[in-house]
Order: structure tokens, then C-alpha cells, then sequence
């Protein structure tokens, strides 16, 4: 009886991939360690290996095929062994996830397969972080271009290459510098392909020396360059947050507006999956709570490319909260010659007369797949994407507020002095008489991350809690 | 013996590592009587400037923290009379008055800016500590130990990008020297080539803490070793030796071999700041650097020697003292701020 070799998920957001080359035919006697195939997805090279053995009797997918789902059966082999099932191998060094930060390509592929392979109106998300990116994944938005632009379809990660390297090519003063942004192609592959076209000068590989490398990078600034500073997280970005707040952030006041630090800090912020407490933390709120920094955190490509080139342009500091989990998430992009988005203007994702549901990156795909159930059950919801942390667009919240008279605000991040109390201060300071009941917040749990898989899904935000939420207010 | 001979394989002929490049020892600087009139007349203005300071610290006319420069002049003026204002660029720590006035900046509004008032360079916005002339290429003006190495290192990297031919100078002291970013900074500094020069005065003490109980390598010129970025110790209470080093370290920074460390042995007369009463160290040591070690002096000795006149010298000092008393009667008549100008400036544009 063969045993069916499947598909493996080499991190653990990672949907499908391209069975780039086969390494083995049918026929093939293999054992333990070999390497059967190589897989391919927009962030890495892995190798497939056999973990037993046997012999391959049957290759289901030939290689070169796109888009095989984690989880599909890819060949069978008749094997000596009780389990056949492979495992991904050790990283080739030049190709695959990094060591740091990036999610460990998960030992027990099994639990992963199992849930990917369920249609998805069945799916039971495994953990927390699949539950985020399934919302993202299920809602789609509309923009608001003018009738007849045409759109393409691109991803998250795509969108803010796309905008760094229109931005480079615009202005020369415009450079990357990071930890593998160049040679690597970027930690996360955000940064692909820019060091083949801009070359070594202009995006720059750094030691790691988060504290350091920020520094340099808000002299350049001071001296009238344009730098994008990549951290491979912003967890990393602790180690810089002196420069971030104390150099960047302060320059232009307490230089009575002589000195000027135009620099844009971008990364990976918020939950990754399954990485704990240390690779996993909103920092939207430290940001948004300094005066002199614009915070930005967008939702969706278009979004994410608009905003990045406006930021870069910009004059002033600014924080640039990116999330590793849309990263892969694909959107309808506006295809136009300079797509530049207003910094500090909140987006209606969606209307409704009901109750007002306000969140910001990833946490906007949870409340829109909340809406579509709410609007299931009798309830329309309107959803905000505030975009821009800081400054706040404060009357599009409290307009929004004064249409429906109840809110509830979705936060992937902390509750304690966050952006949802500030979001409730607003509201009650500027908008009181609206409210038809109090506001409420879904965030995830008051507690450092957890790893274990079910308790890092009861910490982090979930649909049905919005919902709940929203019921509430609606008192329903 | 003879077994172990013949069993023993003659060692292969290995190439030795050759010492790397070191810049030259400098050499005191040959300055001719104008020169060194103009270098005296730099160092008595930021101490003339500095003393008028403590005075309007002591009737409260300048608040918060202040750090005088009182002792540590022949550093500013030795190295930043070898550079080009506005080409290259220049950065400090929080005693930063005397690097200001070393690059020409207005007495006047540095003393404003100690005031509070709307006429200071950083319009009363920032105070002793935050001090910036991007005309001039003063950067600052920091207030937290070592950021100014990271943000040095950053200009300079500005500098090799834009390949404007400057250098940055990055001031700090051997207090910041034991910071952790430094070191970041030294190695991508060296990486890179960047046209840095990195230069430590070493007054003795961080704060109150002397560098014997604070560093583990007292001698800071060697601090980039582990990076090999070169260093030199100078004499930094002499004017002369001062300038000499400059020009080896700017030689070496612009011909793009990267950085160099100076380090620079001075002393500051007074406190870290103006409460620091100064308990760590003795009256007589501070007495025996006045006395037999100031740059000042010793740049008057040796213009004595030159053939200037005692008259000369003391025509100087007026003049000198005229322009301090013009920037501290500036900078108190000067009106504060506008109340409106509490909110401007927190960022450049409007969103």
C-alpha cells in the first residue's frame, strides 16, 4: 500500500507554492535524507526531503506546476516504514527562510496539511494567526478610483516593493538599508529585485545593529538623503527606538524647524505566527503616542503602495508598520502612473447605517469578515480603515459615529493605552451626544504571546468576538 | 632527537600578514603669527563666552542643564579650524557651545538660544543642548550620550553617497565611549570607508565617574583596534598639536581610507554641568591643569615668543569681551517666544 507524499507548508502562513524541480523519478529507491524535490513560493526555496525508506511509485504533480495547494497529494511511494510522509529539509543557505524572525518551518507538517486542505467554508483555522489571514483573505474591498481604471491583482508584498523601487527611480537621494534587504532579497522578500536594479550603493546590506544602522540612517536623513530603514521586524527596532524617538522624531521642533529628519522606518509589526511573545507585538500605539513621528499601517496593497511613496516623499519621520501576514495577500492595485495616497486620511471600507466598526491593518480583515456576518443577521456595519495612526483622522471616526451612533473598535494589539482607548477618548470626548451606547473593543488578550496553538488563537482577535461586540451595542 | 628530526615534516614557507596602513604621527602644526593670532582669539572667545554663560546660569537667566566647555577649547578650535564650514560637517554631544563658536556661528544667537529666547538658532526651542546650523554643517547638538556617533557615522555616509568630498567630524567623550552603538557605528564605519573622523575628549571624567573606574582600556585611541580603524593620541591643551592632528586625520578620512580615531587628552576646569559641585576630584589637580597646562596661555607664551606685545594681546581680550557682552545683553533684551510657537514645527508638513 503506497503511502501519499503531500505538499508541504514551509512556514506556516505559507497557502501553496511551485513544484519547481523534481530530484527523483518513479522507480526511484530513496532513503531517509534524500532529497526529492524542490519547492518554490514568492518568499523561498526549500528542499524536499524523505524522512524514510522506500520507493517512489507514482509522481502525482509534475514539476514547474504553479499554485499546488499545501496539502495536495504530490507523488506516492511504497515505503518500508510505517509513515512515509516527508519533511521539509534544512534550509539551503542561499535560498531559503531566514533564521531569524521568520515563523520555523513547523516539524509536524500533518496539522498544518489537515486544515489547508479543507474547502474553506468548512475551515476550522488551527490557530489564531490562520484565523487573521483567512479573514484577509475572504473579504475583498472596492476602491475608490474612477470609473474604468483599470486594476491588477498583486500582493502586499509586491505593493511596497513596487512603491520603493518608483520612489528610487524618481529620486536619487531615495536608498534601502537594512539586514538582508540586498543580497538576500529581503528577510521577508519585500525588498526583491531592487539590489538588480538600483545596485549595492543604493540598498545596502547591514551588520545586525538595529541601534546602529538607525542612527546612520537619521544622519543621512539629517544630511538630505531619503533613507528607507528596513527592520526585519520592528521587535528588532527596540534596540533603535532611542534614534527613532529622540533623533528622528524631535529634530524638526527642537531645531525651531531648521533640521529636518525625512526617513521612513518600515517592517513587519504586530503577530506573526506561532513565533511567542519575543516576534510578536502591535507597536502602533508606542509610535502614535510620540509627537513628531507620522505612524502609518495599512490594510491592503493599494493602500500599502499609496501610502509607502507618500512616505517616502514625505518631509517628516515616519513610522511604517507593515504585517508578515498580509504580506502574501493578494489585491486589486489601481494600475496609473503614480499612485500616491493622502497621508492621515481614514478609508470607509465599507458602508452601513447600523454600527460603526473601526480597526487598522490586518485587524481590517477581521472586522470586514464581521460585517458580512453581521449583515447575515439583519445588522449593517461600517467599517473604517484608519490608515494612519498619527495623525488620527478623527472626523471621519466621529462622522462615521454621528451616522450609526454606535462603534466598536477592532484592535490586533494590546487593550491597555491603545489605539482603540484613544479611538474610545475621542469618542467620548468629541462625540458624546452621538453615542447611542458605550463604545466596546475586540484586542487581543491583555498577556505576552503565547505559543502553544490554541492558546495563541484564544489571544488573538477572531470574528465571532467582533460580532458579539457589535450585537452588543446594538443591544441585539 | 634524531627520531623526532626525521619524522618532522620542514613547515611550508607561509606568507606573514603584513602590518595594515597607519596614518603617519602627526606633527605639532608650524603656524605662522597670524594663525595662531586667529587660534587664540577663537579659543579666548568660547572662553570668554563660556564664563559670561556660567554668570547668567548663576542669576537664573539660563535654565536647566548647561555644560560649559571651560579648559577643552584647544580641542574645538585645533581641529575645526583644519576643516571647510559648509562643506564639512560637524557634530557634538550636549556641550556643544564651543563647537559651535570653532565653526563661526553668531555668539548671539547660541547666548539667545541659552535664554530662551525667540532669537536663539533653535528659536528657544531646544536650549544649551539642541543647538543645529545646517548652513554652517553643525548637526548638533545631542542630548543623549553616543547618538551623535551613529548620527555621524550616518553623515558621513551622506557625505561618500552624495561624493561631496566632506568629512564628518563626530565629537564625543570618554563617557559616550563605552556606549554599545559606538562600536555598531565603528564597524560599519570601517566596512564601509566612510569619511568619519571619531574624536574622543577625554576630560578624565564621564560625569563624575573617572575613566580609571569606567574603562577597561583607558587609552581610547586603541578603542577601534577590533575594527581596525587607526587611532592617535593627541595633546589636546595644545592648540598646535591639535591642528597637526587634524590634518593627518583628514588626510587619511578624505583620500577614502575610511575612519580615524583622535584621541584628544584635555580637562574641564569647571563641573560636568552647572550643579555639579565637583566632589571626584581634588582642588589641586584642577589648580595644575590651570596653571601649567592651559591652551590659552600657552598660546599667548608662544605669541610672546613670536614678538606680539603684551598690548596686542590685552586688545584682544577687549575686543573679545565686547563681543560676549553684546551677545549676553542680545540675548536677555530678546523676547521670548510667541505662545503660538509651542505647536509649530512638530512636523514639516501638514496631513
Amino acid at each position: 500500500m503506497g503511502v501519499e507524499l503531500k505538499m508541504p507548508a514551509l512556514s506556516p502562513t505559507m497557502e501553496e507554492g511551485t513544484l519547481a524541480k523534481w530530484l527523483v523519478k518513479e522507480g526511484d529507491s530513496v532513503k531517509s535524507g534524500d532529497i526529492l524535490a524542490e519547492i518554490e513560493t514568492d518568499k523561498a526555496t526549500m528542499e524536499f526531503e524523505a524522512v524514510d525508506e522506500g520507493t517512489i511509485s507514482q509522481i502525482l504533480v509534475p514539476e514547474g506546476t504553479d499554485g499546488v495547494k499545501v496539502g495536495t497529494a504530490i507523488a506516492v511511494m511504497n515505503g518500508e516504514g510505517q509513515s512515509a510522509a516527508p519533511a521539509p529539509a534544512s534550509a539551503a543557505p542561499s535560498a531559503a527562510a531566514p533564521e531569524r524572525a521568520v515563523p520555523p518551518t513547523p516539524s509536524d507538517q500533518q496539522t498544518q496539511v489537515t486544515h489547508v486542505e479543507l474547502p474553506k467554508q468548512q475551515q476550522q483555522p488551527a490557530t489564531g494567526t490562520q484565523q487573521l489571514v483567512s479573514a484577509a483573505a475572504q473579504t475583498r474591498t472596492d476602491l475608490e478610483v474612477p470609473a474604468g481604471t483599470a486594476t491588477q491583482e498583486v500582493t502586499v508584498r509586491e505593493a511596497l516593493r513596487d512603491a520603493m523601487a518608483e520612489e528610487m527611480r524618481r529620486d536619487e537621494r531615495v536608498f534601502v538599508i537594512g539586514e538582508e534587504v540586498a543580497q538576500y532579497q529581503g528577510a521577508y522578500k519585500v525588498t526583491q529585485g531592487l539590489l538588480d536594479e538600483f545596485g549595492p550603493r543604493r540598498v545596502v546590506d547591514t551588520p545586525i545593529t538595529e541601534y546602529g544602522f538607525a542612527g546612520l540612517g537619521s544622519g543621512a536623513a539629517m544630511g538630505g538623503l531619503r533613507p528607507i530603514v528596513e527592520f526585519m521586524t520592528f521587535n528588532f527596532a527596540m534596540q533603535a527606538i532611542d534614534h527613532i524617538i529622540n533623533s528622528a522624531a524631535k529634530t524638526n521642533y527642537m531645531s525651531g524647524g531648521q533640521m529636518r529628519c525625512p526617513i521612513v522606518f518600515r517592517g513587519p509589526n504586530g503577530a506573526a505566527s506561532r513565533v511567542a511573545a519575543q516576534h510578536s507585538q502591535n507597536f502602533g500605539p508606542w509610535y502614535a503616542s510620540v509627537p513628531g513621528l507620522v505612524v502609518i499601517a495599512p490594510y491592503d496593497a493599494a493602500d500599502a503602495k499609496g501610502l509607502l511613496k507618500a512616505a517616502i516623499r514625505s518631509e517628516d519621520p515616519i513610522v511604517f508598520l507593515e504585517n508578515e501576514l498580509l504580506y502574501g495577500q493578494q489585491f486589486d492595485v489601481p494600475q496609473v502612473d503614480d499612485w500616491v495616497l493622502p497621508i492621515g486620511k481614514a478609508r470607509v471600507m465599507r458602508e452601513g447605517r447600523d454600527v460603526t466598526i473601526v480597526s487598522y491593518s490586518i485587524g481590517v480583515g477581521v472586522a470586514l469578515e464581521a460585517a458580512d456576518t453581521l449583515a447575515g443577521e439583519g445588522i449593517t456595519a461600517e467599517v473604517i480603515d484608519l490608515r494612519t495612526l498619527r495623525p488620527l483622522d478623527r472626523q471621519a471616526v466621529l462622522t462615521s459615529l454621528a451616522k450609526t451612533n454606535r462603534m466598536v473598535v477592532v484592535e490586533e494589539g494590546w487593550p491597555t493605552c491603545s489605539i482603540s482607548s484613544e479611538i474610545m477618548a475621542i469618542c467620548m470626548e468629541e462625540g458624546f451626544d452621538d453615542l447611542d451606547a458605550p463604545v466596546m473593543r475586540v484586542t487581543d488578550a491583555d498577556v505576552p504571546l503565547p505559543y502553544a496553538a490554541n492558546l495563541e488563537k484564544l489571544a488573538l482577535i477572531k470574528a465571532e468576538d467582533v460580532v458579539k461586540a457589535a450585537k452588543a451595542v446594538c443591544y441585539r | 632527537m634524531a627520531r623526532s628530526a626525521k619524522t618532522q615534516a620542514a613547515p611550508a614557507a607561509v606568507p606573514l600578514t603584513p602590518n595594515r596602513q597607519r596614518p603617519q604621527q602627526p606633527e605639532r602644526y608650524q603656524a605662522s603669527k597670524e594663525e595662531l593670532l586667529e587660534l587664540y582669539k577663537q579659543m579666548l572667545l568660547i572662553r570668554r563666552f563660556e564664563e559670561r554663560a556660567g554668570q547668567l546660569y548663576g542669576l537664573g537667566l539660563i535654565g536647566g542643564f548647561c555644560h560649559l566647555y571651560i579648559g577643552q577649547e584647544a580641542v574645538a578650535v585645533g581641529l575645526q579650524s583644519a576643516m571647510t564650514v559648509g562643506k564639512d560637517s560637524v557634530i557634538t554631544g550636549y556641550r556643544d557651545h564651543g563647537h559651535m563658536l570653532a565653526y563661526g556661528i553668531d555668539p548671539k544667537l547660541i547666548m539667545a538660544e541659552l535664554t530662551g529666547r525667540a532669537a536663539g538658532i533653535s528659536k528657544g526651542k531646544g536650549g544649551s543642548m539642541h543647538m543645529f546650523s545646517v548652513e554652517h554643517g553643525f548637526y548638533g547638538g545631542h542630548g543623549i550620550v553616543g547618538a551623535q556617533v551613529s548620527l555621524g557615522t550616518g553623515l558621513a555616509f551622506k557625505h561618500q553617497y552624495s561624493d561631496d568630498g566632506g568629512v564628518c567630524l563626530s565629537y564625543f567623550g570618554d563617557g559616550a565611549a563605552n556606549q554599545g552603538q559606538v562600536y555598531e557605528s565603528f564597524n560599519m564605519a570601517e566596512l564601509w570607508k566612510l569619511p568619519v573622523i571619531y574624536a574622543i575628549e577625554n576630560n578624565h571624567y564621564a560625569m563624575g565617574t573617572s575613566v580609571e573606574r569606567s574603562a577597561s582600556e583607558p587609552d581610547f585611541y586603541k578603542r577601534g583596534e577590533s575594527f581596525q580603524i587607526p587611532g592617535i593620541q593627541v595633546d589636546g591643551m595644545d592648540v598646535l598639536a591639535v591642528r597637526g592632528a587634524a590634518a593627518v586625520a583628514l588626510e587619511w578620512t578624505r583620500s577614502g581610507k575610511g575612519p580615524i580615531i583622535l584621541e584628544l587628552k584635555t580637562y574641564r576646569y569647571r563641573g560636568h554641568s552647572m550643579s555639579d559641585p565637583a566632589k571626584y576630584r581634588t582642588r589641586e589637580e584642577v589648580q595644575n591643569y590651570r596653571e601649567n597646562q592651559d591652551p590659552i596661555d600657552r598660546a599667548g607664551k608662544e605669541l610672546a615668543a613670536l614678538g606680539v606685545a603684551e598690548d596686542a594681546l590685552k586688545a584682544i581680550d577687549k575686543e573679545i569681551k565686547e563681543i560676549v557682552v553684546q551677545a549676553a545683553k542680545f540675548a536677555e533684551e530678546a523676547p521670548e517666544p510667541e505662545a503660538a510657537e509651542l505647536a509649530t514645527e512638530v512636523l514639516v508638513e501638514r496631513y
